[in-house]
């Protein structure tokens, strides 16, 4: 079980932080160019999977699937989106960006005076933390790469 | 932040520091700033600075979900005054639309000791302030005002919050 990469964007696609650990293969575009078509991706796949759901959806689109990795997104009333890719046997993503949001964003980022909202944050503290605790979750076996 | 308070519970720290830090803070505002109006200005920009960090802090510790309507939006403000205030304000007078309510309160942790200055001055303008921002970071567009003021001589302090609109989603660039 891995965690490849996780991005967080605000609620206007800033692009505020981004993250990996075992991602092998670059996409071979930029970082900015990446988050862009990430959000864009997103936005697109929420408001169509809104529109065909046969019952008022509460929220929305969870994650999807291909052969090789999953998308797990959490998205916040506020509007912040927490995207982690794992490979597909990872279970409970979901709870460890809750987790991600409430013990490390709220925390480092926002409690944190110097890091403006809607700002990519660049804090050492923030970086740190989370790295830590991506290392302890019990989704990450470290494949020594 | 969190450095500072690893020595110190940061949930016990005591709510008189807090009312006399405030009090320190409006009263240096006043003697700097000539027009009282001015003061409740910026009083209301910095709640509105803090509500809009105070939000992600109240949704991933009360891991509320949306609110569908305004009922549940009192319910929530409700929470988060008892949460970051200890103060438990009642919610009334709601407008026959809907779209309009009351916050009454009749103990504020930030107005004990005060003696206020005969100007127009708006002591609390931080808690409209905040509610401002955390509703704005839900998309919710609301006006906030004090009705009644105890500090004023009225019996109670009622702040009215009225809804104004929902803000939409941003769009990115290039969609439709």
């Amino acid at each position: 079980m891995t965690i490849y990469n996780l991005y967080i964007f605000d609620r206007y696609g800033t692009l505020l932080y981004y993250g990996e650990w075992n991602r092998s293969k670059q996409s071979g575009m930029s970082r900015e160019e990446e988050g862009k078509l990430m959000y864009g991706m997103l936005f697109s796949i929420k408001s169509f999977v809104a529109k065909i759901s046969p019952l008022d959806p509460k929220e929305g689109f969870m994650h999807y699937k291909t052969s090789k990795y999953t998308l797990h997104c959490l998205e916040t009333p506020s509007g912040l989106k927490f995207v982690m890719n794992t490979d597909n046997q990872a279970q409970g993503v979901r709870d460890l960006l809750k987790k991600i949001y409430g013990e490390i964003y709220v925390k480092y980022a926002i409690r944190n005076p110097m890091c403006g909202i809607g700002e990519p944050i660049t804090s050492e503290l923030f970086k740190n933390k989370l790295d830590a605790f991506i290392k302890q979750s019990p989704i990450q076996y470290a494949r020594a790469s | 932040m969190s450095r500072q308070t690893s020595r110190l519970d940061a949930k016990k720290v005591n709510s008189e520091l807090l009312t006399l830090t405030y009090g320190a803070l409006v009263s240096q505002m006043l003697k700097e700033t000539e027009n009282p109006e001015d003061v409740n200005k910026q009083l209301e920009r910095i709640g509105y600075n803090m509500g809009v960090r105070l939000i992600e802090d109240f949704l991933a510790r009360t891991t509320s979900t949306r609110c569908l309507e305004m009922r549940e939006t009192a319910d929530k403000i409700q929470q988060a005054f008892r949460l970051y205030l200890n103060m438990q304000p009642t919610v009334t007078s709601w407008s026959s639309s809907g779209d309009e309510f009351s916050l009454v309160w009749d103990q504020c942790a930030l107005s004990d000791w005060v003696e206020m200055p005969n100007n127009g001055l708006r002591y609390c303008a931080l808690i409209p302030g905040a509610i401002r921002g955390a509703l704005q970071m839900v998309q919710l567009e609301v006006q906030c005002w004090f009705v009644q003021d105890q500090l004023k001589g009225d019996a109670v302090t009622e702040l009215r919050v009225k809804y104004i609109k929902r803000l939409e989603d941003a769009v990115p660039a290039g969609e439709d």
